[in-house]
């Protein structure tokens, strides 16, 4: 959690027309998620398969007592899997969807920092059509001349249908 | 002495509740060709010590009723009485009374007079109406049993004695015994002793063979003066003897009672209860319906069994050992001793989780707690509304959240009245329909995908389509032209101010039961559903979350993944053998167990296992499952073990799942998924 500390530390001195975010790559790609969104950050470690589902939803580990899925970014984005080594991050997202608070685990290749983006640097995301879907994509940043595509949390989560019919809270 | 008794009722009234509890359920399970006397006297005991707690606290209206109770239980305990039936209805109806009672007074409402009185009537009747006209009261002669209460309504046109017995305190030495004296009296008439606790010498002091105590003794009836000289005659010297006629008697009583009460207080609130279950909401429901529940139904304390707290103390004493070899280890720490301390850190992970969980099965009870009050409700209403019929309970050690089990109540209470009064039909009318006589009402509960179902099933005249669209169509609930599924018809029924009843009756029918029902089921996060079918019966299955439901589970290994099957959906495991497998249209695979042919579910195949060890039939096992009426051979590599698994939600932060009802967690922290049996056999279908 030494990411949280120091998101601690300069949340203090942070303006409030910015917004701070995880980066995190996917390949050669970098992504964010806001800060608030992220519970925890952990290592890869293996999971419960869950039959008949899509491959990019590996399955679902025990966190603290709670039973979280684990989805793998890069197969959900399409882009080429790659083996899992004790390197392997996990980022523990959480967001209230429908009143309820949902937790989801997403691999990424690694974690790379916590930036300041001030909010009239994000552009709306390009229109690809059809070739290039978005939907997760809220918007793009560009930090020291790299892109970094920000996600849309909420729809993360609803990605897979997780919320459709949903269930009961786990009061634990 | 200035004790404030009244920091000492809320004892009181959780007491006596728990009493008239014993009692209910102690009188519907009397059964009348042969009784048994155990039985007898634990009502018995429960009513003697509700009196004696009521007669300390001053609440005589009780006392003097349950007086009248406890002269009626006696002379059934000692085979002076048969046990019959309105002499079991007489006394579940006081039951009642003093349930309303003690309400009352909690409350600090009036008390209803009315129904007091009646309930008295018809115990003094009951009691005048057995062959033996007035038999005497039990009044144990021991000090913590000592007799307070005061009976002038019953006896007031008949006099007594009044006896005041002061023994020396050599008594006991020559052989006599007080409490023989005191049972002989009891044999001549209604005896009420006081004791007097004045001359009791402090401890110190105390010479355990003679006697301090000195008594007054109101023995009523018209008893000859000589029967009672006769049994003082041993005594005469060695005590100070008065006996005086009765003549106004209520003011000696209260003399009497001033001076006693106060200690027979100490010795009546040591007493230890009896355990049973939460008796405040008990007794509310037994109640009816408009009166008040009483305050205390909102205390949230919880009754657990023994066994779970005995687990929770295993459970610390081996955290405790785990910490202890850790500071052991860290103590002289070496590279060497690096598995040691991996190893005691796996334990104590699994320890504290292990600790966890029982911390949370605490809050689970059967729902037999609430089923329990059922028997009594059917017992009652079916007497009141001239029908037969028989309540089947079962499954009932389902375990439920202590929420759920408390929330629940109430609307279980609607659906089975209304099961009872508008389901069952007159036993002439079901004679006529072909029908046996007798109706039956089955309460069921059970766990299926990650809920708990509560069924109330009847099989009487079921709900009738279009009376049911006619009369929303006359309440102006629903337009001529509506058109209706078959499930949105019933579901009229949960709409307020509705209700089919011809006649309104007060056991149901008011037209407000059915929407609160739904309307505190959805609040539980549950849904309700009516499966009817005219002049078979109807079935209101209630579905409730389980927030955290325990299940006893059976593992089964496929591959390298683990999964586990709800034990009670398991019929049995085998190996099978070549010649018990056939093939239907050279596919569908089917064996033969015993005389049934039974579907082969290879889960490596629905569940896509790749690492599974057999794949060959013959190298794994079959465990034959049932689930809602279905049967089919689970196909598994092995069966790893047994044991109890904490039931967690899978669609709290992911979905449902076909063949899953939902996941646990095992001992090494890995997630195992529990099997949703006919969802098993849904997918192997497609």
């Amino acid at each position: 959690m030494e990411q949280n500390t120091a998101v601690e530390e300069i949340g203090a001195i942070v303006p409030e027309s910015s917004v701070q975010f995880l980066s995190f790559t996917l390949g050669d790609e970098e992504y964010g998620v806001t800060i608030l969104s992220v519970q925890e950050i952990r290592s890869w470690e293996p999971v419960s398969k869950i039959p008949n589902v899509p491959s990019y939803e590996k399955g679902v580990v025990n966190l603290r007592g709670a039973i979280v899925p684990i989805i793998d970014l890069r197969e959900r984005f399409n882009l080429k899997h790659s083996k899992y080594t004790s390197l392997t991050v996990v980022v523990v997202l959480q967001a209230v969807c429908r009143g309820k608070n949902r937790t989801m685990g997403v691999v990424v290749d690694s974690v790379s920092d916590v930036m300041n983006i001030e909010k009239n640097n994000i552009q709306s995301a390009p229109d690809f059509g059809t070739k290039v879907s978005t939907e997760f994509i809220n918007g793009i940043a560009s930090v020291d001349n790299r892109m970094v595509m920000l996600l849309d949390v909420k729809k993360l989560l609803k990605l897979d249908g997780v919320n459709e019919d949903a269930g009961e809270e786990d009061n634990d | 002495m200035s004790i404030d008794m009244a920091q000492f009722h809320q004892v009181f009234f959780e007491e006596s509740f728990e009493g008239l509890a014993i009692m209910e359920s102690g009188l519907l399970n009397l059964d009348m060709g042969d009784v048994d006397s155990e039985e007898i006297n634990t009502i018995f005991r429960a009513a003697h010590s509700i009196k004696g707690g009521s007669g300390t606290f001053g609440f005589n209206a009780v006392a003097d009723f349950t007086h009248l109770m406890e002269t009626l239980l006696d002379e059934m305990r000692d085979g002076r009485r048969q046990v019959t039936q309105s002499a079991v209805d007489v006394l579940l109806g006081s039951v009642d009374c003093l349930t309303e009672m003690l309400t009352a007074i909690q409350a600090e409402d009036t008390l209803d007079e009315e129904s007091i009185n009646n309930h008295k009537k018809a115990l003094e009747i009951e009691l005048n109406g057995g062959e033996q006209a007035e038999v005497p009261s039990a009044a144990e002669p021991t000090l913590a049993n000592t007799d307070t209460s005061n009976n002038d309504k019953e006896a007031g046109n008949q006099l007594g004695w009044r006896i005041s017995f002061c023994p020396h305190a050599d008594l006991l030495k020559t052989g006599n015994d007080p409490v023989r004296m005191f049972r002989e009296l009891e044999e001549l008439g209604e005896l009420e002793v006081f004791v007097d606790l004045q001359g009791v010498p402090s401890l110190a002091e105390i010479d355990p063979e003679e006697c301090h105590l000195s008594w007054t003794l109101v023995l009523k009836g018209d008893i000859e003066r000589t029967n009672l000289d006769d049994i003082f005659a041993w005594v005469e010297d060695e005590c100070d003897l008065s006996i005086q006629p009765l003549s106004n008697e209520t003011d000696d009583l209260d003399e009497i009672k001033q001076v006693v009460a106060q200690p027979v207080a100490a010795a009546e609130i040591v007493k230890p209860t009896e355990p049973t279950e939460d008796v405040n909401k008990e007794t509310a429901a037994t109640k009816k319906e408009n009166s008040k529940k009483p305050k205390a139904a909102t205390s949230s304390s919880i009754r657990v069994d023994t066994s779970k707290i005995d687990t929770l103390i295993n459970m610390v004493g081996e955290l405790v050992i785990t910490q202890s070899m850790l500071s052991l280890v860290g103590e002289h720490f070496s590279i060497e001793k690096v598995d040691q301390l991996k190893t005691g850190l796996i334990q104590l992970e699994r320890h504290t989780r292990e600790l966890q969980e029982s911390v949370m099965n605490i809050r689970m009870m059967p729902i037999s707690f609430v089923f329990s009050r059922f028997p009594r409700l059917a017992h009652d209403l079916s007497s009141k509304l001239n029908k037969k019929i028989e309540l089947k309970l079962v499954g009932e050690h389902t375990e439920v959240d202590k929420t759920v089990v408390e929330l629940i109540s109430d609307p279980l209470v609607h659906l089975v009245r209304n099961s009872l009064d508008h389901g069952i039909e007159m036993p002439a009318d079901r004679i006529a329909a072909g029908k046996p006589e007798t109706g039956t009402v089955t309460l069921e509960a059970y766990h299926r995908g990650g809920n708990i179902v509560i069924e109330v099933k009847d099989d009487g005249k079921g709900l009738n389509k279009e009376a049911l669209r006619q009369k929303a169509i006359e309440k102006g609930l629903i337009e001529e032209s509506t058109i209706l599924t078959d499930k949105q018809t019933y579901e009229l029924i949960f709409m307020a101010g509705f209700s089919t009843a011809e006649q309104l009756t007060d056991v149901s029918g008011r037209g407000v039961g059915m929407d609160v029902v739904r309307r505190n089921i959805q609040a539980l996060g549950g849904r309700i559903e009516i499966i009817s079918k005219l002049g078979v019966g109807s079935t209101m299955a209630i579905h409730l979350p389980l927030t955290l439901a325990i299940l006893d589970g059976q593992s089964i290994a496929v591959g390298d993944a683990t999964y586990i099957v709800p034990l009670g959906s398991i019929v049995e495991s085998i190996k099978i053998t070549e010649d018990m497998v056939n093939r239907v249209a050279g596919k569908g695979e089917t064996f033969r167990l015993r005389d049934e042919y039974l579907p082969i579910v290879r889960m490596h195949e629905i569940f896509h296992v790749n690492s599974a060890k057999a794949t060959n039939l013959l190298d794994g096992l079959l465990v034959v499952v049932e689930g809602q009426g279905v049967r089919c051979g689970l196909f598994v590599d092995d069966l790893l073990g047994q044991q109890q698994v904490v039931i967690k939600s899978l669609e709290a932060n992911y979905r449902r799942v076909e063949g899953v009802s939902s996941a646990t967690i095992l001992g090494d922290g890995s997630v195992a998924l529990i099997l949703d049996i006919p969802g098993l056999v849904r997918l192997s279908n497609q």
